[in-house]
């Protein structure tokens, strides 16, 4: 990647920025990613009401409007 | 642009560890408890002197003995209901605690006294609960139990009474179809009774029934047709819009409000002249809700067959040539932010839906239950993915998802927490919401009764109530009124100055 010929458009600083993007840092950024949705998720975890199936069954409402 | 708009949301209510608990009863107690805590003196009562709820907007009343008694929201059940200092009214609407937001004239300005009725409602709850005995009672801003029942999230816009009804179910209806894209609250489970496996985008599309009607509770209609315009019936109407969702997100309410205002004001300038009418919309409503990967296509009756986000393109695209038409340069800057926001929203869904999970309540929702589903390996049904869907709505900052979500900073939000909390107790200045919020706040021992369109004063030493009209909702701004409500120590002087 970096012996490609450089394009005049492209400022200096957006060669470096691609040629940084390897196939390890995509990998990663993947990780960083699922760490963060494991993340969330942890937390979301912590405040879910328990028993989700009796939860939902004993929500019942009346129509509105 | 401005246009008067509002909000009315119905919160759905659960006393805790008590399903059978009798919600009336529930939600009176939300309302009584916050009325007790931030009222002071007398606690006006409600008007209802100004209510036609079976009043239809193609031109006949609705005999009262045919319609269900559901509809006849205009007798006085002795139901807990109050008007609150920033303009608003809390109160109990059937089996719900509901709050409507004071008349305002933007749709940042509907989402802040929108957020600023959550935070009513949660205060209220909390208030509830600590009454002796009192188990916590939890509230919901969504539109359905999965289990059958629905409830709403009314919008309401102030139109100019010369546009022919007609023209409104036109041009409006394929919007209606279309628009839950952008703002849609999401939902797991499909069908009234939620049973059918798989996500939709909306709460409400499976609980419409026809195509125009007056009904709200039963066969319920894209366009509703209550003509009740809380104004002068000669000049304007109030379009009273059922079919949207309950949204938590402050950018799906924003684009919600201020995108249907913008095609309201292309159909009252007559501007629309395609036909973007859908063929089937009440199956094609539920047909694009159906389908979040938002492939769907409906037909128009002139052949073509366009996705929901295509149609709402066609929207936008004359919204813009419409800006541009009449206002060109001078727009505002809101109507020139929803049109750029809005733009940019039906591109990503276009593109990258999931991009939106920031922005939009049903695909942050969405996004959430995929990944649940990833993570444990759930199927549609399961319980859990419910169980996210209805505390995605829990009001409680603490408990709802939405809340979670939003703190992490995982949901774009317009305004600040304190802004927020000001409009609880402050009304809207350029409306009518104003005198009326202002009276509450400054006279209250001397009111006896107000609504949108009175403030009913019961002075000391006059045997008479002397009814001040609010009939002009542009009326009784803080330019029109504040100076003299500043400068009027109490009621008497203030009836005095006004009747001068």
């Amino acid at each position: 990647m970096a012996q490609e010929q450089k394009q005049p458009r492209k400022s200096e600083e957006t060669e470096e920025a691609t040629e940084v993007a390897t196939e390890s840092d995509v990998a990663e950024r993947k990780e960083s990613l699922d760490e963060d949705v494991d993340a969330i998720l942890d937390e979301i975890d912590d405040v879910l009401e328990s028993n989700a199936e009796d939860f939902v069954k004993s929500f019942i409402q009346k129509g509105g409007e | 642009m401005r246009r008067v708009m509002g909000t009315e949301v119905e919160y759905g209510i659960s006393v805790q560890g008590q399903p059978s608990a009798n919600p009336m009863v529930a939600s009176s107690q939300v309302v009584n408890a916050y009325a007790t805590a931030t009222v002071r003196a007398r606690r006006a009562r409600w008007d209802f002197e100004e209510e036609s709820p079976l009043r239809d907007a193609r031109g006949f009343d609705m005999s009262r003995q045919v319609a269900d008694s559901s509809q006849l929201t205009d007798e006085d059940l002795g139901l807990a209901n109050v008007i609150l200092t920033n303009g608003a009214r809390l109160y109990v609407d059937h089996a719900h605690p509901e709050y409507s937001t004071p008349e305002v004239v933007s749709p940042l300005d509907i989402v802040l006294w929108d957020k600023a009725g959550e935070q009513v409602m949660l205060d209220a709850a909390r208030r509830a609960q600590q009454l002796p005995g009192n188990p916590a009672i939890v509230l919901y801003k969504n539109n359905t139990d999965n289990k059958g029942a629905s409830y709403g999230a009314h919008e309401n816009y102030l139109m100019r009474r010369s546009t022919p009804f007609g023209d409104i179910v036109k041009h409006l209806t394929p919007f209606f179809v279309s628009r839950q894209v952008v703002c849609g609250a999401g939902r797991v489970g499909i069908g009234q009774d939620g049973r059918g496996k798989g996500f939709q985008i909306s709460q409400r599309a499976d609980f419409f029934e026809v195509e125009v009607g007056l009904e709200t509770t039963l066969k319920r209609p894209i366009i509703n047709t209550r003509d009740e315009p809380h104004a002068d019936p000669e000049r304007y109407r109030r379009l009273h819009v059922i079919i949207g969702d309950a949204n938590l997100a402050e950018i799906s309410t924003y684009l919600k409000v201020g995108t249907t205002s913008l095609v309201l004001a292309m159909i009252e300038d007559r501007f629309i002249t395609r036909d973007l009418t859908v063929e089937g919309p009440v199956a094609a409503l539920r047909s694009v809700s159906h389908d979040p990967t938002l492939a769907h296509r409906v037909t128009l009756t002139d052949g073509r067959q366009l996705t929901a986000v295509q149609l709402q393109l066609e929207y936008l695209d004359l919204a813009r040539k419409y800006v541009e038409d009449r206002y060109g340069s001078d727009a505002d800057a809101q109507t020139v932010d929803v049109l750029a926001r809005w733009e940019d929203v039906l591109t990503r869904l276009e593109s990258d839906p999931m991009s939106l999970a920031d922005q939009l309540d049903w695909v942050a929702k969405l996004k959430l239950l995929e990944q649940y589903r990833t993570r444990d390996g759930l199927d549609w049904d399961d319980a859990k993915l419910q169980l996210i869907d209805l505390q995605y709505s829990d009001i409680r900052p603490e408990k709802g998802l939405y809340h979670r979500l939003a703190q992490a900073g995982r949901i774009q939000r317009l305004l600040a927490d304190d802004e927020v909390h000001t409009a609880m107790t402050v009304p809207p200045e350029e409306t009518r919401a104003y005198f009326r919020g202002r009276c509450l706040e400054k006279y209250a021992s001397d009111i006896a009764a107000a609504s949108w369109d009175s403030v009913i004063f019961d002075l000391p030493g006059r045997d008479a109530l002397q009814r001040v009209p609010t009939i002009d909702p542009l009326r009784g701004s803080r330019a029109h009124v504040g100076e003299l409500i500043d400068s009027c120590d109490t009621a008497d002087a203030l009836v005095r100055a006004l009747t001068r």
